[in-house]
């Protein structure tokens, strides 16, 4: 029995259908792509991240080519667009847009967040970037250069913080559990907790 | 068309096709107009102002090019008067002009 059917689900089915008719997205190679998506969070971005403040190697393939560096730890990155990375450094800070639209790591990164995809993140981000991730409580040193990149076109960027001091004798596991979101996305900085 | 090798100094076109009709644009209307660096060559990639109405879309050359805020905004918050800011935007080969 149909309970119920907008007209957003009645276009969906319709296109659904005319993929799988035309041969350019089976249903199965749908609902593969639906998972994968699904699956991935911004935890996946954090053992990168992780991996890359113990392993310098791994640190310079991530800065290299981010989609090798996914996929060197089981993150699917097929039909993804290029993954880059953004290395944070003592003195230089990066903050990730896209004034477009909503481009973003999803890869690695999952669903963006909400505020990610408002008119007035994407705004001031490239206008006032110090303005704006003060409200995540985010206050970097006057000497700091701020970074912004637009993500405009074919690839996605994610931020490579810095790690926090103190946690020198931490475990690659104890080191990812602190990366959040934010982190990756430049409003935040990982700190110890 | 030639390309532009990192450290060029480019101008993006002050060019607005969506005031000539439908048009798919990936160059913020806020650097249009301005100069830049390149940055470095990100790769070549299928034209989305043309994939956008499925027509036959020919690779392009997609740059990242650097920006001065203080060459964009002109309200002050330039430099947003606590530190030095720069812009980095990716620009396909066809915004792009010698500056």
């Amino acid at each position: 029995m149909m309970l119920q059917e907008t007209d957003g689900e009645r276009l969906l089915v319709a296109v659904r259908r005319l993929l799988e008719a035309k041969g350019i997205a089976s249903t199965a190679e749908i609902a593969e792509r639906i998972a994968i998506t699904d699956r991935a969070s911004p935890g996946q971005g954090a053992r990168m991240v992780a991996r890359a403040w113990t392993d310098p190697d791994y640190r310079a393939l991530m800065v290299e080519d981010g989609s090798k560096a996914a996929e060197m730890l089981g993150i699917p990155m097929r039909g993804m667009p290029p993954l880059g990375v953004l290395q944070n450094a003592p003195g230089l800070h990066h903050l990730v847009v896209c004034t477009l639209c909503s481009c973003y790591p999803r890869a690695v990164l999952g669903y963006p967040p909400y505020w990610f995809k408002s008119a007035g993140y994407r705004a001031r981000a490239v206008r006032d970037p110090r303005g704006l991730i003060a409200e995540w409580g985010t206050v970097l040193p006057e000497t700091t250069k701020v970074t912004v990149v637009d993500s405009t076109a074919d690839y996605r960027w994610m931020v490579l913080p810095e790690r926090p001091a103190g946690t020198e004798d931490w475990t690659e596991t104890q080191l990812a559990a602190i990366v959040r979101e934010g982190d990756m996305i430049g409003v935040t900085i990982p700190k110890r907790p | 068309m030639t390309g532009f090798a990192p450290g060029t100094r480019v101008r993006v076109r002050d060019d607005w096709p969506e005031t000539r009709g439908p048009a798919h644009i990936r160059t913020p209307h806020y650097v249009r107009g301005a100069e830049g660096t390149v940055v470095r060559v990100l790769g070549a990639f299928k034209n989305p102002e043309d994939l956008a109405f499925a027509r036959p879309a020919p690779r392009r050359a997609l740059y990242h090019v650097r920006f001065d805020p203080g060459a964009i905004w002109h309200d002050g918050r330039a430099k947003d008067g606590r530190g030095r800011n720069d812009l980095l935007v990716e620009i396909f080969e066809q915004w792009l002009e010698p500056a």
